[in-house]
């Protein structure tokens, strides 16, 4: 029988099946509601079989193709996963995403969580730092060390990462605006350790693009954004070859309410921006292409979260194979980090976020993450205690250790739901990327707000479900909207120590008075003339941290040379 | 004066992007009938209650993620004040820590509504608190 006899007695058996066993189950226990919806109001269906995966490309409808759809691991279209061996051979880096109040605070934090068995860190920065700020900026009156650490010159980023073996371990940096200064005061910091730049590992997120889409932590506008980000792009290449140069995010786009298919779109329209950007410059595709690396939300819903991941890996394969004409197979690869989604925390009875957390984190390793991040079951409250990292980054470990998922490559392939979920995820990406191509690509879209309207509309239909889950029993968040408790909140909230401003400000008025003010303003000076020219601006970066000149100060001679960026405002 | 729309302005004080909650609220009470002004991203305390003269609004929502309600919230009740809109709603969302809010309520912020409120909560709570027939004293 070849594959369209097959599919057709499976689909004569499917009718029969309905007919009889089916519809007789349906008349005495009707399902529970009419139709079921994915996280993204995505319809899924009641059974799965081989005939929601043939392939239907061409007239003659064939079975579902192995070698073309999944392939084997480490090979194109890398759909199983990136590597030969997954988590055989080495486990995801557990990099839980940290940082708040002062560079000592933070710096203990770290030890904190290597000493409980994280594999690699991740940097969280304070508002100011984050748009570039020195800590004792009015602007940042208030927000000192809330939402993370706050670095405001070489001398902070020499306490962050005291005794921490940077020569060993990746750090990833969670800033996007200031990326490539925040970069410099890393490479210069473990320089002056005697770690050379060319053995330094680790990622910038540096991701502008989704700024203007999603987390809106820009400074500048798109253009003069671009071109720091290539520039970081080229000179990595040149110096840090072990440094991702990007992570191109779809984390935020999604806590801002996309659709997992959203999420996917718009990063990988991110992403492919941000190729021709580089290409533009006069980059070879395969130079830079390797150091890209990508960074996705694990949501609630298992299956389409799975197949999201796995849809990923393949898109970007066969558009940096086929669209830009990259040969290097490595050029092909997506890596990505994932966290847990933030905004599937609910800050009643938050003990269940612990569930919630495992459940999203086991999506990423059965989508075949290479790093992850847990969160915190306080984080719908407060940054993190102690406790509930340590609870957090366990969540990791017992799956790493105990549940058997890891012992066996991409285990969910050939299933019929999530190898249909993984098409249909692709096809939708497709239609954005037709959309997105129709408004001149990333940029023209994101100046025309469609991806920002796309994201609202999405947001307020989900809340519009969750509130009316009472009537539909369509959206039901545990804690929230049903199973609701009285007891009063018992968990303890991270307490950042008052006292940690003064002792910051205070830094910074040391680095201000004992530094060379002369060869400060000179570098500055440089800083500002390259500025100008279209000279890679990586160089002067680093030359001005190493003489202490501050974050607030570099990103003051860019906001006189480049200005800055108003969005407009899209509801 | 039946059929007077309640005018809301959401704004977001503070460095923080996360816009997400500030536009859901906004799209909601439009649905509900009120008239909505969005300030956007990034604004100051004079920028808010500017923003508040010039659109005669019954209602100022502010969202904020970032923790640094403590020091931006007092800023904008007592500059609201000294520009005479003291009848104005004053509401706040976003991540407001429960310790903070006995503080914030004494300062004059009326309603507070975390993570997991919903949309309808917002509304039924501004149309009790205003009363647009009335009028909020201000307004022609």
């Amino acid at each position: 029988m070849d594959d369209k006899e097959k599919l057709d007695e499976i689909r004569k058996e499917q009718a029969r099946w309905e007919e009889t066993t089916l519809q007789k189950t349906l008349n005495r226990f009707p399902e529970r509601r009419d139709t079921f919806i994915t996280t993204s109001s995505s319809p899924v269906e009641r059974l799965y079989t081989p005939l929601d995966i043939a392939d239907t490309s061409t007239k003659l409808s064939t079975g579902f193709d192995y070698e073309r759809n999944l392939g084997f691991p480490g090979q194109y279209p890398f759909t199983r996963g990136v590597h030969p061996t997954m988590y055989r051979g080495r486990l995801w880096t557990m990099r839980m995403f940290a940082g708040y109040g002062t560079a000592e605070e933070t710096n203990a934090r770290y030890k904190y969580l290597l000493e409980h068995g994280e594999t690699g860190l991740s940097v969280a920065f304070d508002m100011p730092t984050l748009y570039g700020y020195d800590s004792d900026d009015p602007q940042a009156e208030g927000e000192f060390g809330k939402c993370g650490v706050a670095v405001s010159s070489l001398a902070d980023t020499e306490v962050l990462f005291d005794g921490i073996p940077v020569d060993e371990i990746t750090t990833s940096m969670t800033i996007n605006s200031p990326a490539a200064v925040i970069w410099a005061m890393y490479i210069a910091a473990a320089e002056k350790r005697g770690v050379p730049m060319k053995v330094l590992g680790g990622t910038i997120q540096n991701d502008i693009l989704k700024e203007y889409i999603a987390q809106k932590e820009f400074i500048f506008a798109p253009e003069p954004s671009m071109r720091l980000v290539v520039d970081t792009f080229e000179f990595g290449t040149k110096y840090l070859p072990k440094w991702n140069t990007i992570s191109i995010s779809g984390y935020h786009i999604r806590e801002a309410g996309a659709t997992a298919a959203q999420e996917l779109a718009f990063t990988l329209a991110d992403g492919f921006e941000y190729v021709k950007a580089g290409i533009e410059r006069g980059l070879d595709v395969d130079e830079f292409a390797p150091r890209l690396s990508f960074f996705f939300n694990a949501h609630n819903d298992f299956f389409e979260e799975i197949a999201k991941f796995r849809a990923a890996r393949r898109i970007w394969a066969r558009e940096m194979r086929e669209r830009f004409g990259a040969k290097n197979p490595r050029s092909w690869w997506m890596r990505f980090h994932t966290q847990t989604a933030g905004c599937s925390l609910t800050a009643q009875q938050p003990d269940n976020n612990i569930v919630r957390t495992a459940i999203q984190a086991l999506a990423a390793v059965l989508g075949g993450t290479q790093s992850l991040h847990t969160n915190s079951m306080d984080e719908a409250l407060a940054l993190p205690s102690e406790t509930a990292v340590r609870i957090a980054l366990r969540t990791q470990q017992i799956i790493a250790h105990e549940s058997g998922v890891a012992n066996t490559v991409d285990p969910l392939a050939g299933s019929y739901c999530v190898e249909a979920l993984t098409n249909r995820m692709e096809e939708e990406a497709y239609e954005y990327f037709r959309r997105i191509e129709s408004l001149g690509g990333m940029l023209g879209a994101i100046e025309r707000g469609f991806p920002q309207r796309e994201i609202a509309e999405s947001a307020y239909r989900y809340q519009r479900e969750i509130d009316a889950a009472s009537l539909t029993g369509q959206r039901t968040i545990v804690g929230v909207n049903d199973y609701l408790t009285e007891e009063p909140l018992t968990i303890p909230i991270l307490e950042i120590d008052r006292e940690g401003e003064r002792r910051q400000r205070e830094r910074l008025a040391r680095v201000r008075r004992e530094r060379d003010n002369e060869l400060v303003a000179r570098r500055l000076e440089a800083l500002w003339e390259a500025a100008q020219s279209t000279e890679n601006l990586m160089p002067y970066i680093l030359d001005a941290v190493r003489a202490y000149a501050t974050l607030g100060e570099i990103c003051g001679v860019f906001r006189e040379v480049f200005g800055e960026y108003r969005e407009p405002v899209i509801l | 004066m039946p059929g007077k729309k309640i005018r809301v302005l959401i704004a977001k004080p503070g460095l923080d992007g996360h816009d997400r909650g500030a536009k859901v609220v906004a799209r909601a009470l439009r649905d509900a009938g009120m008239e909505v002004i969005y300030t956007g991203l990034r604004q100051t305390p004079e920028m808010i209650v500017e923003a508040a003269l010039q659109e005669d609004v019954d209602v100022v929502g502010l969202s904020i993620l970032s923790g640094a309600h403590t020091t931006l919230f007092p800023r904008i009740v007592n500059l609201l004040k000294e520009n005479g809109l003291d009848g104005v709603l004053v509401l706040a969302g976003g991540i407001i820590p429960d310790e903070d809010v006995p503080a914030l309520k004494e300062l004059g912020v009326r309603g507070i509504f975390g993570p997991g409120t919903s949309t309808e909560e917002i509304v039924r709570f501004i149309r009790e608190e205003v009363n647009p027939s009335a009028g909020s004293g201000h307004r022609p």
